[in-house]
């Protein structure tokens, strides 16, 4: 049994110690915000928050996640900063498919809590764990600079 | 469907359908097979267009509630398609954007064909191009209906009204929403004649509206294929054969089996599946299994084989594509030659969103929910596959996670459908990243021999061309027309911008077999610019010119080409003079009915260390609906060429893709993304296609830029492979 703390909610589950906490949130909890790139912590899509930090949460135990306080981004609109990132997301019209997005909003969500005002080198450290395939960098970039202008 | 219409270049539709467009202002609109009697059978409980569903109602439907909804033929992948869709339908029925749903079109080839490339399909940058006239007719078609039942209503001449809105106003301030009109409107007989807005009219149609699909792509609740859930649903994945072409011999599955969650392992042809409550459970069953390949005819190819037959046949003739001139004799003539062969990789599609399906196969049906550029050929496989009629294949299209044209292909709808026949249950098949990779249907690699006749002055008065690669039409279409030519693969370099006494394109089909080949964003036009723009860029330098200007002298004839490019290279300071170490490359071509100039300025951080500073890109599409979606497509698609031309190849060895994930086939990172700039040349032409147009021109801009700044000319892509990495 893991007991884990998402969103605000616990919830006793029943599942593999070993099963990452992707599957977890995806497959058990239905929480299919957060989503599956790669598998091996290269692409970003599936960055969650532990305790305030962007994880990747395809290679993340569920086993080491109990205890912990893990927000995806269903809940990240509670976040006054989160909900900044998601409406400078849409005023600089960020989003193509949309796929990478969530997992790009949780990095940059982290990244501005931690430096509300990044530079150009800290966006690229805090932003550099997340692919997107159709090219929207240019505009994450300005999105984000926007944020911490404000 | 007729296939081999598709055969015909799409250049040719394009030429039709700008000729249609000269027609903008005054357009009468009524296909052939709607019989007028059947507005007649309007019923009162219906929307506005669910009686003339082969009419305009085939594109708009009108609610009581005055809201608007818009089935569009074309999906969306990220490119804007539904907000475009959504605007042209706006702008002509007089209604907010807000308005307005969208919905997919489903599968049905009669009405939803698209008008360039002659059957249902997302791709080939024809989105804007094919909607453009038909969905403006559908909105204003349902707008003088609307009109024409306000009229009727107040007793006054329909000429006296007036909509907008989403209202009808008529001469003495009376005013009627949309919704108490839809009863009576859907009583009329359809309009003989269209009047559609000429562009000074247009209040939406080229504003930079907002996308209408966005907001739940930032909340995580937009439902990609992925995210689906239907009841009774099971997760599969599936192992397929390693090398393309082989088949299973036998699976050993007693260990996965007592993998907790695992449900059933079946055995298909080529492949194995095993589905379970969740993915991970489908993993690990499948990495427990013991499975026996024959892996067939293809487990002992590798890419050096592939390289040196590419070679090889770039020296044959093949089948002649096109032929001006006689460049024979001016090659004899010619002051001095020049040959070079460009080489280009095969490349992968990766969207983010792997390939995933959910299906259910049931006795009397079968539904299938996923994303898909083709809804009509997911209907036929799934047929075949079932063994069911295809009316009996239900087809929900889905928000797709990007597609690059890899979902223009159906096999893994096949095999979602050929798991689920197996079981009684619905499965949704979710692809790994190692098997969407190794399982792709890959761009062709190409070899280019280009060979030009100079004259004294080391301008060309032209050039031989011979392609060589396997033939994604070939392929997708089963076969090519007679005459042996791939139009998508000659495209662009049969009608080269420059003007050329002698041309001779020669095709030569060269099929490496150990893996299909597909459509990839660029397509054709993607081979042919990088080609050529390499090539008349060492034209100019060895000629001593500014490779600029040595293209302009071949430009006299082509207005647009020219205008692109002197936009371009002003707005990237062109001529300026940098620094040692530091140079600007140029592409231009004329590619899905656009003009388009790129120019790249680069630093040399060391040997091999690159740093783009500056990417400067100059387009003219003709009408925009919408620019921002321009500019976002121009960002994206550089950016998507970017990450290929720098670090992309799909090798082989043994028969099996070496690539696997993104540690080994890299992606452009934020911190490697230099900015996009992009000038929109403002035009009356018929629109043109954008969204594969910055992918076409990065990479001979990048190419050239590399020589400009170090001196070494790069003929084969990836840079990579040279050893360069971005910094
Ligand atoms: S799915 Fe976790 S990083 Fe790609
Ligand atoms: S928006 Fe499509 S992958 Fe980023």
């Amino acid at each position: 049994m893991n007991l884990l703390s998402i969103n605000g909610e616990q919830h006793q589950l029943d599942v593999p110690d070993d099963m990452p906490l992707l599957w977890v949130l995806r497959d058990v909890l239905g929480l299919t915000g957060t989503k599956f790139g790669c598998g091996i912590a290269q692409c970003g899509a599936c960055t969650v928050h532990l305790d305030g930090e962007a994880v990747r949460s395809c290679v993340l135990p569920v086993s080491a996640v109990a205890g912990k306080a893990i927000v995806t981004i269903e809940a990240i609109a509670e976040n006054a900063v989160g909900a900044k990132v998601q409406q400078a997301w849409l005023e600089h019209e960020v989003v193509q498919c949309g796929y990478c997005q969530s997992g790009q909003i949780m990095s940059a969500t982290a990244l501005l809590q931690y430096k509300p005002s990044p530079s150009d080198a800290e966006i690229d450290a805090g932003m550099a764990g997340n692919i997107c395939r159709c090219g929207t960098y240019t505009r994450i970039r300005a999105a984000i600079k926007d944020i911490g202008q404000a | 469907m007729d296939k081999s219409r598709f055969a015909v270049s799409r250049r040719g539709f394009l030429k039709g359908s700008s000729a249609a467009l000269g027609g903008l202002v005054l357009s009468t609109w009524l296909p052939g097979f709607v019989p007028r009697s059947v507005a007649a059978e309007a019923t009162a409980a219906g929307r506005l267009g669910d009686q003339s569903p082969r009419a305009y109602g085939a594109y708009v439907r009108i609610g009581h509630d005055g809201l608007v909804t818009v089935i569009s033929p074309k999906i969306e992948m990220g490119q804007g398609a539904h907000t475009g869709i959504a605007m042209m339908v706006a702008e002509e029925l007089e209604v907010p954007l807000s308005a307005v749903t969208i919905e997919d079109a489903p599968p049905d080839s009669e009405l939803y064909a698209d008008s360039l490339m002659q059957f249902q399909a997302t791709g080939g940058s024809t989105s804007t191009r094919h909607s453009w006239k038909p969905l403006r007719e559908a909105g204003a078609t349902a707008r003088l209906l609307l009109i024409q039942a306000a009229a009727a209503r107040w007793g006054v001449d329909a000429s006296q009204c007036h909509a907008k809105n989403g209202e009808v106003f008529g001469p003495a301030e009376q005013k009627l929403g949309y919704g108490e009109l839809v009863d009576a409107a859907s009583e009329l007989p359809l309009p003989t004649e269209v009047v559609l807005k000429t562009p000074e009219q247009f209040t939406l149609l080229g504003t930079p509206a907002r996308r209408i699909d966005t907001p739940n792509k930032v909340n995580g609740k937009a439902q990609f294929t992925i995210d689906l859930s239907v009841p009774g649903m099971l997760i599969a994945s599936t192992m397929t054969c390693p090398v393309y072409g082989g088949t299973l011999l036998s699976v050993d599955d007693t260990t996965a089996k007592k993998v907790p969650g695992v449900r059933d392992v079946i055995k298909l042809d080529n492949a194995v599946a095993v589905t379970a409550s969740n993915y991970w459970a489908c993993q690990q069953g499948l990495k427990a299994l013991k499975v026996e390949w024959d892996l067939g005819e293809h487990a002992s190819i590798n890419s050096a084989q592939i390289d040196e037959a590419l070679l090889q046949a770039s020296s044959r003739d093949g089948v002649v594509a096109h032929s001006t001139g006689d460049i024979g004799k001016a090659l004899e003539s010619a002051a001095s030659r020049f040959e070079a062969v460009y080489e280009q990789a095969f490349l992968s599609h990766s969207p983010l969103e792997p390939m995933t399906c959910v299906a259910h196969v049931r006795a009397d049906a079968c539904e299938l929910w996923v994303g898909t550029q083709v809804p009509v050929f997911a209907q036929q496989t799934a047929a075949k596959i079932s063994g069911l009629p295809a009316d009996k294949i239900i087809v929900n299209n889905q928000l797709i996670g990007g597609a690059f044209g890899r979902r223009l292909d159906y096999d893994f709808i096949t095999q979602a459908v050929d798991v689920a026949r197996h079981v009684s249950y619905p499965i949704k098949l979710i692809w790994s990243r190692e098997e969407d990779m190794t399982h792709d249907l890959y761009r062709p690699q190409y070899a280019d021999r280009l060979t030009a006749a100079l004259d004294a002055d080391g301008k060309p008065t032209g050039w031989q061309h011979r392609i060589a690669g396997a033939s994604v039409l070939g392929r997708y279409m089963g076969s090519l027309p007679e005459n042996g030519v791939d139009a998508d693969a000659v495209e662009v370099a049969i009608e080269p911008i420059y003007e050329l006494q002698n041309l001779l394109v020669n095709y030569v089909r060269e099929e490496p077999k150990v893996v299909p080949v597909s459509w990839w964003r660029g397509v054709g036009p993607l081979r042919s610019t990088y080609a050529l723009e390499c090539f008349i860029d060492e034209l100019a330098h060895n000629a001593g010119a500014d490779p600029v200007e040595f293209r302009l002298s071949l430009l006299a004839e082509q207005p647009r080409a020219q205008a692109v490019l002197r936009l371009a290279a002003e707005k990237a300071g062109w001529g300026n003079t940098l620094p040692a170490g530091q140079g600007r490359g140029v592409a231009v071509s004329a590619v899905f009915g656009s003009y388009v100039a790129t120019v790249v300025e680069m630093e040399m951080l060391g040997d091999k260390a690159v740093r783009i500073k500056r990417l400067v890109s100059a387009i003219d599409c003709g009408l925009v609906t919408n620019p921002t979606s321009v500019h976002a497509q121009i960002e994206g698609g550089t950016l998507f060429g970017l990450s290929a031309s720098l670090f992309n190849e799909i090798l082989i060895e043994q028969g099996v893709v070496q690539q696997t994930n993104f540690h080994n086939y890299r992606q452009l990172r934020i911190n490697e993304a230099p900015g996009v700039e992009v000038h929109i040349v403002p035009s009356l032409e018929a629109p043109g296609g954008v969204g594969e147009t910055g992918t076409a021109l990065i990479g001979p801009a990048l190419v050239n830029a590399l020589h400009a700044a170090s001196g070494t000319r790069l003929r084969r892509l990836p840079l990579s492979r040279a050893g360069y990495y971005p910094a």
